[in-house]
Parts: C-alpha cells; sequence; structure tokens
C-alpha cells in the first residue's frame, strides 16, 4: 500500500558534521506493516461480520476520511475550515447525476470526487481572500449556499432530495459488499496520500504556514500554492466521502449531505484524536463510534457526553488523545519529521522520543 | 552592478512616514551596517527589500532586475534572505525542520542536499545540540540564532540581519560577528541593522544611518558616527564613539 512505500523513502545524509537524518524509517515499516494486516484483515470483513456491522464500518470509513482531510487542513495547514459539507453534499449530487446519466453509482465515486477539487478551485480563490474565523465562517456560507443551490434544482428532486438509480440492480448482499469495498479503498486512499503528502516536501511546508505564514514566505515558501493544494485535496476527499453516503443511502438529500453535522463530526473526532497527528482522526474516529454505538438509546444524553467530552479534551489534552500519548511515550505509529543525528549526542531529551529513539 | 539598488524609495503608513525618498546600493560581498533611533525606518527599509512590505514609491532592483512586483517567497528564492528582529519560528515544528524548509524551498535543494544545507547551517548557529527539539521551546538568544540558521539555509546572495545582536553579552557579540564575517567571506552581501553599534564598527565595510524614513549619513563607520547630523538624530543620546568600537574584538 502507498504507506509502506512511502516508509523506505529518505535516505540518511551525511554532512559535514556527520550527522545523519532519520526518518523514523524501522517505526515507519513497522506501521506500514501493521496498517497492510489491519488492511488486509478490513478486506474480509464483509464475509465475517453482519451486514448491519458491515454498514456501520461504511459510515466509520465513511467519517474518517472527512476527519482525515480536516485534520490536514486545519491540523497540518492551519485553515479552520467549517464549511467542508459543501463538498460532501456536491460528492453525493455528483454521484446522483452521473448515475441519473446512466454512470455505475461506483465508478461515479472517483469521478465525482474530482468534480469537488474542481469546483474548489474557483471557491478557493474565494474563501482565501479570508483568514482566521473570517476564513471559517466564508466556507460555511459556501456551503450554505451550494445546499440552497443544489435545492433549487427541480431535477435533483428540490428540497426533498432523490434515489439513486440504477443501484436495485445488485443483490442486496453484494451491493452492501460493494459499498464496503468502495468505502475500504476510499479511507485507505486518503490516509495514503495524507501520509505520502505529510512525508514530502510539501509536509514541511503546510506546518510553516500554519506556524507563520510571514515568515514562512520570508523563506522562500509558496504560501498560497500550498494553502490551494490542501484545500483542493481536502476537497477531494470530503467528495469522496459524500459519494460514498449518496452510495450507501441509496438516495440523496440536500438537508442530510449538506449538513454541518458532517463539519462538526469531522471536527470533533480530529479534535478529540488529535490535530496535526495522522493517527488522532483514526483514534478519535474509533472513540466516536464506540460511544455512538453505547450512548445511542440514550437519547439527548449522548450528545451531553459527546460535548462534555470534547470541553474535556479540549481544555487539558489540547493535544488529543494521540497527541497526550505521544508526548509521554515518544510513539508514532506513521512519523513524518525529521531527526538530526549526531555522533557525538549531547542532545538533552528534550522530547520524550529522543529517548525511545536513542535506544535503537 | 550593485547587488541591491533603492530607487528613491517611499512609504508611508497613514500619516506616518516610514521611508521617504531612499536611495541606497549595496554591492556583492558587502557588509553594510545599518543604524539609526528606534522608529527611524530601519525594518520597513528591510521589509520593503525582502517584500513583506510593498512601497508607494521608487523602484527595488535585485541583480539588476525590478523585483518591486515580486513577493516575499519569489524573492527568497532570487537570494534574498532575512532575519526577523522578534524571532518568527515555525513553532510547531523541530528546529532543524524549521531549517531545513528554507533550505528546500527558499534554496530550492532536494533529498540529500536540503538535509545537508540544513545541518550546515544549524552547526554555523550553533544550535545542533537542539536541532530535534520543537522550535517554540527555545529561549530568545537561540530563536534568534535559529532566525540566522534559517536564513543562512536559503543559500542567500544578501542577507538581511535584523538586531539579531541585541541582549547578547559581549564575548557572544564577537562569537556573531564571526560568524556574519565567515558568511560575508563567502562572498554574501549583508545589510545589518543593529542597536549595539560596536558590534558594527568591528566589522562594516560601510555604515548607514538613518532617521525619520531617511539617509542622514552613508559612508565609512567612524565617519558616519562623528557626522554632527548623526550625533543630532539621537538627541545627544550617548552613542558609543569610534575609539569604542575599535575595542571590538574582530
Amino acid at each position: 500500500m502507498t504507506t509502506v512505500e512511502q516508509a523506505v523513502a529518505a535516505p540518511p545524509a551525511a554532512g559535514a558534521l556527520h550527522a545523519r537524518v532519520t526518518r523514523g524509517g524501522r517505526t515507519a515499516l513497522a506501521g506500514g506493516a501493521g496498517a497492510l494486516v489491519v488492511v488486509a484483515v478490513l478486506a474480509v470483513m464483509p464475509f465475517a461480520v453482519s451486514a448491519a456491522d458491515t454498514t456501520l464500518l461504511v459510515n466509520f470509513f465513511i467519517l474518517l476520511t472527512m476527519a482525515v482531510m480536516w485534520n490536514l487542513l486545519a491540523g497540518y495547514a492551519g485553515m479552520v475550515s467549517i464549511g467542508q459539507q459543501a463538498f460532501v453534499g456536491l460528492g453525493a449530487y455528483g454521484v446522483l447525476v452521473l448515475a441519473m446519466n446512466g454512470v455505475n453509482s461506483f465508478a461515479a465515486i472517483p469521478i465525482a470526487a474530482i468534480v469537488c477539487a474542481a469546483i474548489a478551485l474557483p471557491v478557493s480563490v474565494l474563501v482565501f481572500r479570508l483568514s482566521g474565523g473570517y476564513f471559517a465562517i466564508a466556507t460555511w456560507v459556501v456551503a450554505d449556499t451550494a445546499q440552497l443551490v443544489i435545492s433549487s434544482v427541480t431535477s435533483l428532486g428540490g428540497g426533498t432530495g432523490h434515489p439513486v438509480p440504477g443501484l436495485s440492480q445488485l443483490s442486496p448482499r453484494a451491493f452492501a459488499e460493494a459499498t464496503y469495498w468502495a468505502a475500504l479503498i476510499v479511507v485507505v486512499v486518503a490516509l495514503g496520500v495524507a501520509y505520502a503528502l505529510l512525508r514530502s516536501r510539501i509536509g514541511l511546508l503546510m506546518a510553516a504556514v500554519r506556524d507563520d505564514e510571514v515568515s514562512a514566505r520570508s523563506a522562500g515558501a509558496r504560501v498560497m500554492a500550498t494553502r490551494r493544494l490542501v484545500y483542493l485535496v481536502a476537497a477531494l476527499g470530503c467528495g469522496a466521502a459524500g459519494a460514498l453516503l449518496a452510495v450507501s443511502q441509496l438516495q440523496v438529500q440536500p438537508g442530510s449531505v449538506f449538513s454541518i453535522q458532517w463539519a462538526a463530526e469531522m471536527i470533533f473526532v480530529s479534535m478529540i484524536g488529535g490535530m496535526g497527528t495522522l493517527e488522532g482522526p483514526i483514534v478519535g474516529t474509533i472513540l466516536f463510534f464506540l460511544l455512538q454505538q453505547n450512548l445511542a438509546q440514550q437519547g439527548a444524553w449522548y450528545l451531553i457526553i459527546f460535548g462534555s467530552l470534547a470541553v474535556v479534551v479540549a481544555i487539558w489534552t489540547p493535544k488529543g488523545l494521540w497527541g497526550a500519548l505521544r508526548q509521554r511515550t515518544g510513539l508514532e505509529l506513521f512519523p513524518v519529521g525529521y531527526r538530526l543525528v549526531t555522533p557525538d549526542r549531547a542532545d538533552a531529551p528534550a522530547r520524550p522520543s529522543s529517548r525511545r529513539l536513542r535506544r535503537r | 552592478m550593485a547587488l541591491l539598488q533603492l530607487d528613491a524609495v517611499g512609504k508611508r503608513f497613514g500619516q506616518v512616514v516610514v521611508a521617504e525618498n531612499v536611495s541606497l546600493t549595496v554591492e556583492a560581498g558587502a557588509l553594510v551596517g545599518v543604524v539609526g533611533p528606534n522608529g527611524a525606518g530601519k525594518t520597513t527599509l528591510f521589509g520593503i527589500v525582502s517584500g513583506d512590505v510593498r512601497p508607494d514609491k521608487g523602484r527595488v532592483l535585485f541583480d539588476g532586475r525590478v523585483v518591486n512586483r515580486l513577493g516575499a517567497a519569489a524573492r527568497c528564492r532570487l537570494g534574498i534572505g532575512r532575519t526577523y528582529q522578534v524571532p518568527r519560528p515555525f513553532g510547531g515544528m523541530t528546529v532543524y525542520e524549521n531549517v531545513l524548509l528554507a533550505a528546500q524551498h527558499g534554496a530550492g535543494l532536494r533529498g540529500r542536499d536540503s538535509l545537508d544545507r540544513a545541518a550546515d547551517a544549524l552547526e554555523r548557529a550553533q544550535l545542533v545540540a537542539v536541532a530535534n527539539r520543537p522550535a517554540e521551546t527555545l529561549g530568545l538568544l537561540q530563536r534568534k540564532r535559529l532566525e540566522m540558521a534559517r536564513a543562512l539555509a536559503t543559500r542567500p546572495r544578501l542577507l538581511l540581519l535584523d538586531e539579531v545582536a541585541g541582549g547578547l553579552t559581549d564575548p557572544e557579540v564577537a562569537e556573531l560577528t564571526g560568524i556574519v564575517q565567515s558568511v560575508q567571506a563567502e562572498g554574501v552581501a549583508i545589510v545589518w541593522i543593529e542597536h549595539v553599534v560596536r558590534a558594527l564598527v568591528a566589522c562594516v565595510d560601510r555604515l548607514v544611518c538613518l532617521a525619520g524614513g531617511g539617509i542622514v549619513a552613508d559612508g565609512e563607520a567612524h565617519a558616519v558616527l562623528a557626522d554632527p547630523a548623526v550625533r543630532e538624530v539621537y538627541l545627544g543620546a550617548d552613542i558609543e564613539t569610534p575609539t569604542v568600537g575599535s575595542e571590538a574584538p574582530a
């Protein structure tokens, strides 16, 4: 998978001071191998679990894809968007329109995602004129505008939505399995692309643009191009998630696919798990589904518990659960950083990770 | 041909004139000091050169090319490196990653070349020991060194240093001066804003005094400091005399 290919990148360098640079080669290999096993197990899941569990996993993959994208946007590149549901909705409607024109719904998923990225390009020109909170609000306005425009198209069912045609040809079981594998492919590609981006030259660019855009420019960083690239990738990913949503729900409703609830959920799971780490959204999404499964019967209490949890995490572990764990143990399954290793290490372990890494 | 040429540059923020008809040239490989009272427009001048500040009037030429319309990132890639008076590290990244970004995108290096360039810059700025710490954990002096390392990693032909010696002890100033001179020895032109005048006098080829957004004096260091106009802009403040300056270690 993509993750493993990334693991062996970046050969160590020997500078004038006989220093080497490591990128957590072994950890990355172990993380990649572990990821491969998990994906292999997940791939055969439809044969092992009930249809209800398969559907649950599809929803899990959809939310995880969105969370990975939101984490790229906000956690790495510092663009706090609360309007990614624009692309979720457009992705869903992309599948609907394509299916109405005779395209296979599953083949429509990547096409709809690419259309979302294409729409994101002019949108980025508009919303990038603003920053910070204004940017966040602008993205929300874009999402609401998209919903209003789509809702006014009567051929797409207007405000009540439209079923996705052509999906009834498959048997329920074959359909559930195909949906599951499509969702698995989307989430694995999303994670792989995110990992590859973060380990590439663009990884440092994103973090620099997030931390200080003025000095990033002075260090030669193309700030706008970086932002735009991340925004397009996030639109692509959220579009794919929305396209999956349309397929798995067999119908598209504007109020549902363009709901601010998607933004809330992607923000919630990224925050709980840990923004700015690749593992964070995975941890957050698992926790979200565990809580949802166990608390769904409690009615409104389940939302109150979610809200309280978000507050508690934001106050006591602002780096999220994975962020806190990494700080304590130095554990990184998918390392994306660079470490300078000098033979005579006078380096005091300021990060707990250095203690662990030195033992190797 | 001069490496940097400012041609009648003007800039005002509302009613405040921060640069008025400033013309200045810096030859390749030169080391030029800039002094002046607070609010003289020194940092704004750097902003105009580096692309952070758009001038209202005049032209900025780098290597014979008008760069007015180029942004800061493009100017950095052309060879203008700068530090910030109040350090602006990428706090969430490690010290090494801060510098590596500059090597990758400022100097346009890839793979091992970029890794080596960044390691060298850290070594010059004596930051190797803290290379893997998050930049946000550094103290002020190390942040200033990081500014310097990051600017060096962009492989500049013109390096703009904005008060890198402020708050340093005398031995540290001497050490820093040594670093600056070694950079100059590689053929890099340097413009150095500094309130620690003795650090400048010890090594600059030329001293420029700014006040009220204009150039008051420009020439040999001792002559500039002795200039009555320069003494006047400091309003009798006791700026260090050339004799004190000559004591500073080279």
